[in-house]
């Protein structure tokens, strides 16, 4: 079993009345690319939060790299980026004295060569001597993701980092982490935009109410509960031996669920065998969209 | 170490970047109170035996552009993190509360002594300057700046939007400076004036702080040390305590 990058353990923590999260435990292997889903309020980024140390948890422990979140807070901390949610800057300085002081922040000192390289992979290095205040709002952003990588750390966490976020950087942006974790570091996602979290990670934990829903690779999950489905325009009568595949039905227009590629043949047969003509036919690849809806109404 | 000059370094930056506002207008002010407190009632009023009122002033104006800058810089910085949301910067960086504390402390006092020195530079030259015990100034300017600085960081923990910050810097700090005798010593006061402003640990401060000019003042610096002294252990303690909680800063 490879070492635990993150290890949550019974993590609970309210908000007075509220109950943000209500014993989640996680654990997310080093090098995964990892994906933490869930309604606005679901505790995502409470969760990130206790991790991050920003917030303290109720009760259970939280670890990162081994090093437990309080205990060994500076070890845990310096294991971990943050990309945090919200676009906040410190309107005083400029980019490269914001990543300077970062760095600082970490023990790190007269370390340019790496700053000068981060930046150039965000492509910031023309912004460099530039304000933070004078930035746009995609270049801001960009910076965040500079100051979490900084001190080079093992773990990267992205609580939304796309959020508002136009095409070309969210596209740049991805690139990037790729490269991040194929380089080695483990990066835990979070987002609202399902589509990246499909084609990104690896696996996939959906958290509703505090709670962990569903927790499996993302191939699982769409597995178990998309899979493939055929939509068809068909001229008469859907034989029976077909109606259990029935995901739903428009008037001439019905939508079948296949277990795999090799169910469509067999589908075929039978529409071929009642005589029935086909007008429309597509097919429609599993989506975590469909998956993230069923979980979520499954546990409504 | 590195992350206790960092954090220094950037406070200390943040304050000379809008040096104007931070360092040259306070000097002003307290250049104009010189102007207009010493043309009222210099000659008029005598306070100590052979101390001029003007001369009297300089010091506790000193003191006063010590204290209130201290507390200026560490509150407001802090204040402001919080509502921006970038302490989130300081936050996740392993920067134990210690080093926090020492990094805005210490940077609120380089301003309070840095505007301090600014005000002592621009009015030595109007008044018949001396400098009786200067250890002495230099023990109460570094305590109060200190205690000032300590009670900064608290009100910026404390508050949760400008409006309270200004509350605690109107409502505490201003009545708590100008009652102190900056302007006035508490011996010309009725005695039940008097009695309250032996309460008021500012007071210490300037009596203390003036007594390094003049070799006089109304209580013996020894016992303002020993007031300052235990003022700035008790909050320094208190603000330490609510960092390593971390009260209002870490949910």
């Amino acid at each position: 079993m490879t070492a635990a990058a993150i290890d949550v353990r019974d993590i609970a923590k309210r908000y007075g009345a509220l109950r943000a999260l209500d014993g989640v435990s996680l654990r997310i292997a080093e090098g995964e690319f990892f994906a933490l889903l869930g309604p606005n309020g679901a505790g995502k980024t409470t969760l990130i939060s206790i991790i991050a140390g920003l917030v303290r948890a109720d009760s259970g422990t939280a670890r990162v790299m081994g090093a437990d979140v309080i205990a060994d807070y500076r070890r845990a901390r310096r294991m971990l980026g943050v990309v945090p949610q919200e676009l906040v800057f410190d309107p005083f300085f400029t980019v490269r004295e914001t990543l300077r002081n970062q760095a600082g922040y970490y023990g790190i000192r007269g370390d340019d060569a790496w700053i000068d390289e981060v930046m150039h992979h965000l492509d910031l290095s023309a912004k460099a001597d530039v304000n933070m205040r004078a930035l746009s709002g995609g270049m801001k952003r960009r910076v965040l993701v500079a100051q979490a990588l900084v001190h080079k750390p093992p773990v990267i966490v992205l609580d939304e980092p796309t959020a508002g976020v136009d095409v070309e950087l969210r596209q740049g942006l991805w690139q990037f982490v790729r490269r991040l974790n194929r380089d080695g570091h483990t990066v835990v996602l979070t987002t609202h935009y399902l589509e990246e979290a499909e084609a990104l990670c690896t696996r996939i934990a959906m958290l509703k109410e505090g709670r962990v829903v569903a927790l499996d690779s993302t191939q699982n999950l769409l597995a178990t509960f998309s899979g493939l489905t055929v939509h068809l325009g068909l001229e008469g009568e859907l034989p029976a031996t077909l109606a259990s595949r029935v995901v739903s039905r428009d008037g001439s227009h019905v939508t079948l669920r296949l277990g795999d590629y090799g169910e469509l043949e067999q589908v075929l047969g039978d529409l071929r065998r009642a005589g029935l003509s086909i007008t429309e036919f597509e097919l429609q690849p599993p989506d975590l969209e469909e998956v993230f809806l069923r979980v979520m109404g499954r546990h409504a | 170490m590195t992350r206790f000059t960092t954090l220094f370094y950037k406070e200390v930056l943040r304050f000379w970047k809008v040096s104007f506002q931070t360092v040259a207008a306070p000097v002003l002010t307290s250049m104009l109170y010189l102007v207009i407190f010493g043309q009222a009632f210099g000659g008029r009023i005598s306070v100590y035996e052979d101390v001029p009122y003007t001369s009297f002033l300089v010091p506790g104006l000193v003191m006063m552009s010590v204290l209130q800058n201290a507390f200026a810089n560490s509150s407001s910085s802090l204040i402001q993190s919080k509502i921006t949301g970038n302490i989130v910067f300081m936050l996740l960086p392993p920067i134990s509360y210690l080093e926090f504390f020492c990094a805005y402390v210490l940077a609120s006092m380089v301003r309070g002594l840095a505007v301090g020195g600014g005000v002592l530079l621009v009015t030595i030259g109007f008044v018949d300057a001396r400098f009786e015990a200067p250890l002495w100034t230099l023990a109460f300017a570094l305590l109060g700046a200190g205690l000032l600085g300590s009670l900064g960081l608290i009100a910026g923990i404390w508050a949760e939007k400008f409006d309270q910050l200004a509350a605690f810097q109107n409502f505490v700090i201003l009545p708590l400076t100008f009652l102190s005798g900056v302007f006035y010593s508490v011996h010309t006061l009725p005695p039940v004036w008097q009695t309250l402003s032996h309460a008021n640990p500012f007071f210490y401060m300037i009596d203390g702080f003036r007594y390094g000019f003049f070799g006089v003042s109304d209580v013996p610096p020894l016992a303002s040390l020993a007031v300052v002294g235990v003022s700035f252990a008790l909050v320094c303690a208190a603000t330490l305590w609510l960092l390593k909680s971390g009260y209002k800063l870490r949910g």
